[in-house]
């Protein structure tokens, strides 16, 4: 009798609540998997093709330039290196698939230049490395003298003006050692990204698409939590707030040492725009050729129907987005001279960025219901 | 024990953490450095000579001390799944479950006996009773059963289920779930009681705690509590059960069956272990109920909300982002939590006001030590309770290190801009 009643009450419950609860989500299932297709399909892959290309470019570029180191190929040089690291920073975000540190390999700034330089450990300075031949760029430790920072230090640091630059590669003691060092470093970069390319078309691709579970490990989690994770750490950290002086690294103090593209000077911001751009897009699954939009975490928020003031959740983390971008347009191009002159100015922009972390990290991650990168104890 | 250690989570719980959050009034009770792993060695080997029967005194003691001190290290890891094995365990330290089937039973021809006191029994059922019944009381809110929330939230993520996964999808399930999670906390403790409603009831029992074992990464806690409701059965079932068990191991389990009825060696024994148990049940009874001395919202504020069977009520997360602003030079940064916290802490610390405030004062003392003579501490926290936006958490303009560690109400949370209604 007992469980009669128990029975009749559940459903009488369950039915009365169907017809005037509040919205939710709508019958038809969300296809988590036509996400994952469209990352993979139609941004991450076209986005290490492009970069790849580039590389190749950046490669052929440097042998140009070593065996012949005159200005016009330094000029072009600089200017393929300037495309490649804006082509980087579309994939840089992108984790799974790629071999182990792979952004490590590539973009570790500060770089370590000479005993002069920041935090420098004297026996692995990039220096050194040319002048005693001793290194190998495949180790762990060799992280910071290779990679976009240690090239643009190559090409833009060595000396204050072209003509004395160009004397390292032609009449400095060392300049067979520092044209054969330019030339490892653009086939480092361009081997490991054509492993990575070459991994994600030949099965990863495949493995990716159908992992469409739920739980920490689904790709759909996984790569969520890349996405803020990039976000957080080298965005919004490492490309503004460092330097600007907003963590714990220099006690408050600015730091331009800390800006990416920090020897050339004048391309912080664009490398910066340009990672802002990708990250957006990555959010509203833009099609990395067409820009037309495909379905990604906009949408399944959409779906989730989140209500955020008012607005959808999506349109909230889309327009603080645009906010954070009109922040940086007043930016010097050259985050070093801001730094130096108005780090202020360059906080303002670190707050606005701020704010998206909240929405995407706890706003997002709530209603997606993802389990951030974090410990996987028991919960009750 | 097994599970924790096979998985490395001494390791990553008690050892690698660079400070521990303590319990209001047990900061005393800290990690032992490589010594922590002979707590759990304790822990463990009291446990299967509880489970034996074999100095089940001491080992019961020695489990309920070690596996509370445990716990007490760092209420990070709070569940109350482990709160219910500590005070559980706390019972049976008054309770003679070594007096039938056991090695000291069996060696002990005094201690031998085939019936206890009803009582001991009662007070374990008691117990059950109390942890599903407030369970369901807490349940009686308007996020749980107005909002089906948290479950609107958890239940869509799990899509990749079988049959369960498309109707996640739909609203009235979540509705279904929440009503039905309700209905059975509160209903349980009594259709196990009833003779005649007991075998349904603990079907119920199994097939919820299954569930939520299949939805939610709950661990041991479903095999514990399915386990645990077997003690609502008579004694024949106990007896059959027993009996498959003798089989095996050739115990002679008629040894055990001399038809006495176990009585306290000395009759203070006895009226000491009732009285503490009285007054045990009276704390448990109470203390669940200490969140109403706070005003605020309970779930916003947290004052109260832990050792009171609150359990998947809520989904909450949060964001803190730390300053630290040293006064003699105006400088000001910001903290990157992973520095100083696991992940578990961080996740745990952004939605909790006394972890925020320990952990306030653990970055004062790092960076008093680190070159800033009066370091302030503010933070920029937002919290998202149930799917609704995040807002504000703490008061920004607070500096943390003027504030108080106490039990008393906390004024430097921003207002919970909502309300929640029920008990």
């Amino acid at each position: 009798m007992k469980k009669t009643i128990f029975l009749f009450l559940s459903t009488l419950i369950f039915l009365s609540c169907t017809d005037n609860g509040p919205s939710g989500p709508d019958v038809d299932d969300f296809d988590r998997e036509a996400i994952l297709v469209n990352w993979a399909d139609n941004i991450i892959i076209p986005s290490f093709q492009n970069f790849a290309a580039e590389t190749e470019a950046l490669k052929l570029a440097s042998e140009i330039f070593s065996a012949d180191p005159t200005l016009q190929n330094l000029t072009d040089l600089r200017s393929q290196w300037l495309d490649s690291y804006k082509a980087w920073q579309h994939v840089s975000m992108f984790e799974m698939g790629t071999v182990m540190n792979f952004r490590d390999y590539l973009n570790t700034y500060p770089t370590n230049a000479n005993e002069s330089s920041f935090n420098s450990d004297e026996s692995k300075t990039i220096q050194n490395n040319i002048e005693t031949g001793d290194y190998n760029l495949i180790l762990p430790s060799s992280r910071n003298t290779q990679g976009f920072p240690a090239l643009d230090y190559l090409l833009y640091g060595l000396a204050d003006n072209d003509a004395e630059l160009l004397s390292f590669y032609t009449t400095n003691d060392h300049a067979d050692a520092y044209r054969a060092y330019v030339t490892d470093l653009t086939t480092r970069i361009d081997t490991l990204t054509d492993t990575v390319l070459d991994n994600w078309i030949n099965g990863y691709r495949d493995e990716f698409v159908s992992n469409t579970g739920s739980g920490a490990n689904s790709s759909f989690n996984m790569m969520v939590n890349d996405f803020i994770f990039y976000y957080e750490k080298h965005l919004r950290a490492g490309k503004i707030g460092i330097p600007a002086g907003a963590t714990n690294i220099s006690s408050g103090n600015p730091s331009p040492i800390h800006v990416e593209a920090y020897y050339s000077r004048n391309f912080s911001k664009i490398l910066f725009m340009e990672s802002l751009d990708s990250v957006q897009n990555f959010f509203n699954g833009s099609n990395f050729k067409s820009q037309q939009s495909g379905e990604s975490l906009d949408d399944y928020l959409d779906y989730l129907k989140t209500m955020k003031e008012g607005t959808d959740l999506s349109t909230v983390i889309n327009n603080q987005f645009e906010i954070s971008r009109e922040k940086a347009a007043v930016l010097n191009d050259n985050f070093v001279a801001q730094v130096d002159n108005d780090p202020f100015l360059m906080l303002a922009t670190y707050d606005e960025l701020q704010r998206n972390v909240v929405y995407l990290k706890v706003d997002m991650l709530q209603a997606l219901n993802i389990t951030p990168d974090y410990f996987d104890s028991d919960g009750d | 024990m097994i599970r924790f250690t096979a998985n490395g989570w001494i390791e990553k719980l008690y050892i690698e953490p660079l400070l521990s959050f303590s319990y209001y009034g047990f900061e005393w009770v800290q990690p032992m450095g490589a010594y922590t792993y002979m707590i759990f060695l304790i822990c463990a080997v009291s446990a299967i000579f509880v489970s034996l029967g074999y100095k089940y005194r001491i080992a019961i003691i020695l489990f309920f001390l070690s596996f509370t001190y445990i716990e007490l290290m760092d209420k990070t890891t709070y569940l109350n799944h482990y709160y219910f094995i500590s005070i559980l365990s706390f019972l049976m330290i008054f309770l003679p479950a070594h007096a039938y089937y056991s090695i000291d039973a069996f060696k002990n021809e005094n201690l031998r006996s085939e019936r206890v006191p009803a009582w001991t029994i009662d007070s374990i059922k008691f117990l059950l009773c109390i942890v599903y019944f407030y369970a369901g009381l807490a349940k009686l809110n308007s996020d749980w059963l107005f909002r089906a929330m948290p479950l609107q939230i958890w239940l869509p993520s799990k899509y990749s289920l079988p049959i369960l996964g498309d109707l996640f999808q739909q609203q009235w399930t979540h509705f279904a779930f929440s009503w039905a999670g309700a209905l059975y906390d509160l209903s349980i403790p009594f259709l196990l009681l009833i003779k005649r409603t007991r075998v349904l009831a603990f079907l119920l029992v199994v097939v919820f705690h299954l569930l939520t074992r299949v939805l939610f990464p709950i661990g041991m806690f479903p095999f514990i509590m399915i386990v645990s409701a077997l003690i609502f059965f008579d004694a024949d079932l106990h007896n059959k059960i027993l009996g498959y068990i003798s089989r095996i191991l050739r115990i002679s389990k008629e040894t055990f069956d001399n038809a006495t009825t176990y009585t306290f060696p000395k009759s203070w024994v006895k009226k000491a272990s009732l009285s503490v148990i009285s007054l045990f049940f009276a704390i448990q009874l109470l203390f669940p109920f200490r969140y109403m001395l706070y005003p605020g919202e309970l779930f916003w504020t947290e004052e109260g909300y832990r050792f009171s069977w609150r359990v998947m009520l809520m989904e909450k997360t949060g964001y803190a982002n730390f300053k630290v602003v040293n006064p003699e030079n105006g400088l000001r940064f910001y903290i990157d939590n992973t520095q100083f916290l696991t992940p578990l802490q961080e996740k745990q610390m952004s939605t909790q006001p006394d972890f925020i405030l320990e952990y306030a004062r653990y970055l004062e003392n790092h960076y008093k030590e680190n070159g800033i003579s009066n370091p302030e501490i503010y933070v920029e926290s937002y919290v998202a309770l149930n799917g609704r936006g995040s807002q504000l958490y703490v008061n920004p303009d607070v500096n943390l290190t003027t504030v108080d560690y106490s039990m008393n109400r906390q004024t430097w949370l921003m207002p919970f801009d909502d309300e929640i209604k029920g008990l």
